[in-house]
């Protein structure tokens, strides 16, 4: 059996499985040929095309975002990014969700204001609903 | 008994309200589907690191990374998962119960508890109840990507990292199937061990670059595709609980309609019957 098993998926959905007699990869450290019975191997991938070579000869291409690649003997997995990540933006992101916290806690009590003055119509309306009801002639 | 254009209304209202509902029950079946297809495409990547992770548990590794390290627990972060939106039952309300209950014995032991929030739901509850907050998650949407949760899963990571805590849990739905949700936490950090197939005694994997520096990567990954299932499955639960919901509040409208329009025949009856015997008592006078 001269064929390796490859999965490639990705966070949001699956991607590809099946066999293959070759697979190149864009890992980190330089583009990697991947045929069956290599050594195990885990490096991350750089954004660019993972092309699998099926039995047949035919040849798949995909595009990746980034991720990890993991190789075993007889089994290429690579965990795909399906966006373009940047250590920055993960940054920003980061503060963006810290502030997202501040600011709800910050506006907590204008927003219990809210909540009392919606509460405080509801009443006032309940109560004018029953004084015209006491008004109305027929008594309902 | 009250007079028959009353309740006509009041049957006007409900029959309203019921229109209401229904619409919302089928407007969760649709996005229940979908929300299901999602948690389904979200699995295999679940299962694909998480197999990585197994092997990487079995090879010789002299590097052990902070994220698998067991640590004395002196402050512990809860990740809250909730809806955006109400009307689901009790979805929210059993998450916020578990998390109580679960942070009460954690203070009884002296250990403090921050919170990450996800979801409109959470946010409110919190604020009234108290607590530190790390981060926030809101407005995710009916398509919730990876992408916007990626910022409160670095504060959380980075929190850990810096020993700010001990430990990371996560209280979310899990969906059984559309008729059951349950409440459940997980441990997000440290990680722990993953079981996999056995493999070769001894092997180590040859690492590009250095393995500290893909190890964090790798087990990031890993806590970036947990929260995000975790998440899903909750969107996933919540849309089935509205749909449950709003069916027995549709079927409840129905009940209420058929006791009021009984309530109502009975009110016209006794009206014709009145009106008769006046006829008839009068005809008799005279």
């Amino acid at each position: 059996m001269a064929n390796i098993h490859v999965d490639i998926v990705a966070a949001e959905g699956h991607i590809h499985s099946g066999e293959a007699q070759m697979v190149f990869a864009p890992a980190e450290m330089g583009d990697v040929g991947i045929a069956p019975r290599h050594a195990p191997l885990l490096t991350r991938l750089r954004p660019g095309t993972v092309r699998v070579q099926q039995p047949d000869g035919a040849e798949l291409e995909f595009f990746v975002g980034g991720g990890i690649l993991e190789i075993q003997p007889h089994l290429v997995t690579v965990l795909a990014d399906t966006a373009l990540r940047a250590k920055d933006a993960d940054e920003a992101a980061a503060l963006a969700a810290k502030q997202a916290a501040e600011e709800k806690l910050a506006g907590a009590k204008d927003e219990m204001d809210t909540a009392r003055a919606q509460q405080e119509l509801i009443e006032a309306a309940a109560r004018l609903q029953f004084v015209q009801k006491l008004k109305s002639p027929r008594g309902h | 008994m009250p007079g028959a254009k009353e309740i006509r209304t009041k049957i006007k209202s409900v029959k309203n309200t019921q229109k209401i509902t229904r619409a919302m029950e089928k407007v969760a079946m649709s996005k229940m589907r979908k929300a299901q297809d999602r948690m389904a495409a979200a699995r295999p990547y679940a299962e694909k690191i998480r197999r990585t992770l197994g092997h990487l548990a079995q090879a010789n590794l002299e590097y052990k990374h902070p994220f698998t390290v067991e640590r004395e627990v002196r402050r512990i972060a809860y990740v809250i998962v909730s809806s955006d939106r109400g009307l689901c039952g009790g979805l929210n309300m059993n998450v916020f119960r578990t998390t109580v209950r679960e942070v009460k014995e954690w203070r009884a032991k002296g250990v403090e508890v921050d919170f990450v929030l996800i979801g409109n739901k959470a946010v409110s509850f919190f604020r009234r109840m108290g607590g530190n907050v790390l981060a926030t998650a809101t407005q995710l949407g009916d398509k919730p990507t990876l992408e916007q949760l990626l910022g409160l899963i670095k504060v959380v990571t980075d929190a850990y990292r810096e020993g700010k805590v001990d430990r990371v849990v996560m209280v979310s739905n899990e969906f059984v199937n559309t008729m059951t949700q349950r409440a459940s936490p997980m441990q997000l950090l440290p990680i722990e061990a993953v079981g996999g197939e056995e493999l070769l005694d001894h092997w180590d994997y040859l690492y590009e670059p250095a393995a500290p520096e893909l190890l964090d990567y790798v087990l990031q990954r890993y806590v970036e595709s947990q929260v995000y299932q975790g998440m899903i499955e909750n969107m996933a639960s919540e849309q089935s609980a509205r749909m449950v919901a709003m069916k027995s509040a549709s079927d409840n409208a129905g009940k209420i309609i058929s006791s009021l329009q009984l309530q109502y025949n009975k009110a016209r009856q006794a009206n014709i019957t009145k009106e008769l015997s006046e006829i008839v008592g009068g005809a008799a006078a005279v």
